[in-house]
């Protein structure tokens, strides 16, 4: 049975733990966010009413008490289990107080019934107290930073190097690079004009070409593309006839006659 | 080495050091050197960060040094790393890690007959943000779980050791009075 008196929001900071309450001709309202506990309560009570912690009249505090108990209960807030069990308290203390002592008794014998209640309320009293200073501390601490994390890899140890090694390293990347440069340079060479004079040039010394040799000539796919191109332009500009004897027979390319 | 040839080695290791190096790390870095030059030598540092009054301050925490920058700063700082104060401990959370640095190690039980209310889930907060830690279970009937503060704990307050604690006495007479 959680419920809205004891549920432990984490936001809420310690200096929003000064109870709230507006009391009203006959009943008090009760602001949420306030008691932590039945202790809690019982401590509010005992200072709203100025009365000492060491001397408290059990029959004032334990009605108050129950007065809160009930108007909660008005405003549908659920009342924890630790808050009737502490009500039951009170009400067990006050009944003890109103029997009569036995006049026999020696007088250091007398234990007041209030007296575990008493020391519970002043050890809750103290947690309070140290758990405020706990909270300044925190802020304070939260004000200093230490650096960031460095960066730390086990698995890539440090660089270990000589100027010469990154000389070396340079030279075979700048080779690299001019081989690169050097096959394109040798692939802009070729344009599709010049192979397209190329084949006409070559249909000028035989009337037939093998398109399969035309194609086995090339050094690469780039000029593979080239030539199939530009056979397929000379055939739209109608300088060329292709014939082809058999199905995937090769395709002969003939002149043709103006 | 002298006092003097320490210091700025001691410094370094301060520096480099993701949590607050202790004196006992220090000294199996700096063999053979005695614990005792080692401990004026970083006591120096603590003083000599504070005499230069810069944005750096030498600490005593958690048993160890640690640099960190002046909380004065702390605007500053936040500004550059785009980062908020983390969430704040409910007042639950922090009661109830009063009770577990004080009585510690201590069971739920224990700690519920004390605040006089169920802590489930300000323990779960704790432990979620390593506040505290279990220290075993204690040997009675049911076996519970024991727990304790652990050294974010110290770090997270600003604190070297337990013993900086404040005063539980001191709170005794809050009310009376």
């Amino acid at each position: 049975m959680k419920d809205a008196m004891s549920q432990e929001t984490e936001q809420s900071s310690a200096a929003e733990a000064q109870p709230e309450f507006a009391e009203s001709s006959d009943q008090y309202k009760v602001k949420l966010s306030m008691f932590e506990g039945p202790l809690d309560l019982l401590l509010y009570l005992i200072r709203k009413e100025e009365v000492s912690i060491y001397d408290i009249p059990t029959a004032r505090i334990t009605e108050q008490y129950l007065e809160y108990l009930r108007a909660m209960q008005e405003l549908d807030i659920g009342v924890a289990g630790e808050f009737l069990v502490m009500a039951a308290t009170l009400i067990h203390i006050k009944t003890q107080m109103l029997l009569p002592r036995d006049p026999d008794a020696p007088e250091e014998e007398i234990e007041d019934p209030r007296n575990e209640l008493v020391y519970q309320l002043l050890e809750h009293q103290k947690f309070k107290g140290v758990a405020n200073v706990l909270h300044q501390r925190a802020t304070m601490e939260a004000a200093a930073f230490t650096r960031a994390s460095m960066e730390e890899d086990a698995d890539n140890p440090e660089v270990a190097a000589t100027i010469f090694q990154l000389f070396e390293v340079f030279k075979d990347v700048m080779d690299r690079r001019r081989a690169i440069s050097e096959i394109e340079i040798a692939r802009d060479e070729m344009t599709m004009t010049e192979k397209i004079a190329e084949i006409k040039l070559m249909l000028n010394d035989s009337a037939e070409v093998s398109a399969r040799s035309l194609f086995e000539r090339a050094r690469s796919r780039r000029e593979m593309v080239l030539i199939f191109l530009s056979v397929l332009e000379l055939v739209k500009g109608l300088v060329i006839r292709l014939t082809q004897s058999e199905i995937f027979g090769d395709i002969v390319i003939m002149k043709r006659e103006a | 080495m002298t006092v003097d040839e320490l210091r700025p080695i001691i410094e370094a290791l301060i520096y480099v050091s993701e949590e607050p190096i202790s004196l006992k790390q220090l000294a199996a870095i700096l063999e053979g050197e005695s614990v005792a030059d080692i401990q004026t030598a970083a006591d120096q540092l603590v003083e000599e960060f504070n005499a230069r009054g810069g944005g750096l301050e030498v600490r005593q925490l958690a048993g160890g040094y640690r640099i960190t920058t002046r909380p004065e700063f702390s605007e500053y700082v936040r500004r550059y790393l785009k980062s908020q104060p983390s969430a704040r401990l409910s007042l639950a959370a922090l009661e109830t890690l009063a009770v577990i640095a004080y009585k510690q190690p201590i069971t739920i039980p224990e700690i519920l007959e004390i605040r006089g209310v169920t802590s489930t889930s300000a323990i779960k907060t704790l432990l979620d943000r390593r506040l505290i830690v279990a220290k075993g279970h204690k040997q009675v009937v049911g076996r519970p779980m024991l727990y304790g503060t652990s050294k974010d704990f110290l770090i997270h307050f600003g604190l070297n050791d337990l013993s900086e604690l404040p005063n539980l006495e001191d709170f005794e007479d809050l009310m009376t009075s």
